[in-house]
């Protein structure tokens, strides 16, 4: 893989792993980034990895653009033979399906949807092949997925499926984006899932919903008062199905402060991940689950 | 010392220069949307330049001061009132405790600061006192400002006073020519569609906020036929999300495109074709909807001159005020 690296204005440096998503380019995107973070380069203010790309913002009267550039490429060869693995958690998340506040939003916004007749699970359903709501709720939250990137709004992530390409859950965006999506959706597009971390815009399909915050500005809630948001790119998910007793209880744990989320260390090495997607998705259960 | 919000205007809200250093968790820089104005609103107060100001668009706020102070508004045309009489932009003037600012009709231009000497004290969060109002964070209480609010007003440190003519302010002319840099995903269309870009001339659509600047009124990009990779999107304009650089243009579905600003969303499904160049993101801030603009072709090197021209500019603001 070769990065195709392009200006973004003076200001950036973009650069392209890969067109399309795997978790290679992401690795390579995220050594890339840590590289660069670990040289620091005078002039450069801020690195952003992404799915299979990576931004950095420089201060072109600290350093020329076509030097940074140089910097960056002569970094290329080493990060994308890195080591592809990572001591990363794995983090339960709660998610209530159907519920009706993302059900209310979806309504409202039917005309903007490619099947205003169906809800987005549904259409989802459908698109991929699955024939029921259940048997789509039953592949999105049985095996795990990887936080490729932090970002469009703070501390949302977008989170890629690991399983085989050809079982990868897909589906379009909205035809025309909301203008609101209930905080704390957990939403769909192409390939990513997402939660959104906050109220807003939003162009994925609606899932349901989690209790949990994952960002909060004000560092009150208990495992967010070290860092605003949550989530980090290398992190790994699971999605665990809950109804609105379970949904109403977490609620009222969160309210009082004294909601825990499930949070385990855990490794990933993409090598092993590509011989036995299975045995290593099986042994991040075990580390999520103690057992 | 502190300053009571009496009503709040369309939107008010605090802005320094920015929260620079957490773009990789999708928090924005923020920050003034006219640094340039928002700069020179400080010098005119005896402030570090990067002091916090109020921002306001469109309409003004009405305020009232509990202290003597020194005040400056610069950026659009909008005409400060102290108790009802008119005051010159671009000019600092001694308040006294339990005087009322208030604005007339905008003239011109779409986003004033208005600067207090000593400084908009509210807590600094991530490094900065900007407020990101749709992540909820920083500025008073994370939200624009409403009727009853009560900032407080640091100490007042340097010497106020002065004024900036005419000749050495900076604002987009009547038809605003913002200078861009193609890149990013540019080749993702035609040479007929990018020669049409920069033909075109568009017009700022209502959806105008700090977050970006849609436009209208050009001719849909036509793409470079390809079969989407995968992750994608089934759009011609959607790319594996990727990060969005500040001024990038993203053109969902070909048609409007979006200039991101202060405020910018991180990241996103669609290919952007280059930047607006980092001279010319201040000017964005002045447009009001409806005003014409268009895009004009710059190289790297047009660009880092164009930011070595403003750079000038700022420094022309300050030797004039002896700073």
């Amino acid at each position: 893989m070769s990065i195709r690296f392009t200006f973004g204005g003076d200001e950036h440096i973009f650069g392209e792993v890969s067109e399309e998503m795997s978790l290679e380019a992401f690795f390579t995107s995220l050594s890339m980034t840590r590289a660069i973070r670990a040289a620091g380069i005078r002039g450069v203010t801020e690195v952003c990895p992404a799915n299979a790309s990576f931004q950095v913002k420089f201060d072109p009267d600290a350093i020329s653009p076509e030097d940074l550039l140089k910097e960056l490429q002569g970094m290329e060869a080493a990060a994308s033979q890195s080591d592809a693995s990572l001591r990363t958690r794995i983090i339960e998340i709660p998610v209530y399906y159907q519920d009706p506040w993302t059900h209310e939003t979806l309504m409202r916004f039917r005309e903007r949807h490619q099947d205003p007749t169906r809800t987005d699970l549904e259409y989802a359903a459908e698109v991929n092949g699955l024939g029921t709501v259940e048997n789509f709720i039953r592949a999105h939250s049985s095996q795990p997925w990887f936080v490729s990137m932090v970002g469009f709004v703070a501390g949302l992530p977008f989170l890629y499926q690991m399983v085989e390409r050809e079982r990868q859950l897909q589906v379009p965006k909205y035809l025309r984006p909301r203008t609101d999506t209930p905080r704390l959706t957990v939403g769909h597009g192409g390939c990513f899932s997402c939660i959104y971390s906050v109220r807003g815009a939003g162009g994925y399909q609606m899932f349901g919903i989690t209790p949990m915050p994952i960002y909060d500005p004000n560092q009150q809630v208990s495992y967010l008062r070290d860092e605003m948001c949550l989530f980090r790119p290398g992190d790994i998910v699971k999605w665990k199905p809950i109804g609105r007793e379970e949904y109403d209880a977490a609620l009222e744990e969160v309210a009082q402060n004294r909601f825990e989320p499930v949070i385990r260390p855990a490794t990933f090495s993409l090598a092993e991940f590509n011989r036995d997607m299975a045995g290593t998705n099986a042994k991040l259960m075990e580390a999520l689950n103690g057992r | 010392m502190a300053v009571k919000v009496i009503s709040p205007g369309l939107s008010t809200t605090v802005q320094d220069l920015g929260r620079p250093g957490y773009y990789h968790l999708g928090i924005p820089l923020s920050g003034g949307m006219d640094r340039f104005a928002l700069r020179v609103a400080n010098m005119l107060v005896g402030n570090d330049e990067g002091a916090a100001v109020l921002e306001a668009v469109f309409t003004g706020p009405e305020l009232e001061f509990t202290a003597p102070a020194t005040v400056a508004v610069t950026g659009a045309d909008l005409p400060p009132r102290l108790n009802g009489e008119e005051r010159a932009g671009w000019e600092a003037f001694p308040v006294r405790a339990g005087d009322r600012l208030s604005f007339g009709f905008l003239k011109s231009g779409a986003r004033i600061c208005i600067a207090v000497s000593g400084g908009i004290d509210v807590p600094v969060k991530l490094g900065s006192r900007s407020t990101y109002t749709l992540g909820a964070l920083g500025g008073h209480e994370g939200r624009a400002l409403m009727a009853g609010d009560e900032l407080a007003v640091g100490a007042a440190g340097g010497a106020g006073g002065g004024s900036v003519p005419e000749a050495l302010r900076r604002r987009p002319g009547s038809l605003a020519e913002l200078r861009m840099l193609p890149g990013l995903y540019w080749h993702r269309i035609t040479a007929e569609a990018g020669r049409r870009f920069f033909a075109d001339t568009w017009k700022v659509a209502p959806e105008a906020d700090r977050i970006g600047y849609r436009f209208r009124g050009g001719a849909p990009l036509e793409f470079v036929p390809r079969e989407q990779p995968f992750g994608a999107g089934s759009d011609p304009s959607n790319i594996v999300d990727a990060c969005y650089p500040y001024g990038s243009i993203q053109v969902p579905g070909g048609t409007e495109p979006i200039v991101l600003h202060r405020d910018a969303v991180s990241g996103g499904g669609y290919m952007m074709l280059g930047c607006v160049i980092s001279a010319d993101m201040d000017l964005i801030g002045q447009l009001q909807p409806h005003a014409p603009a268009r895009f004009v072709e710059v190289t790297m090197e047009q660009a880092l001159a164009a930011r070595h021209d403003r750079r000038a500019a700022l420094q022309r603001v300050r030797d004039h005020l002896g700073k």
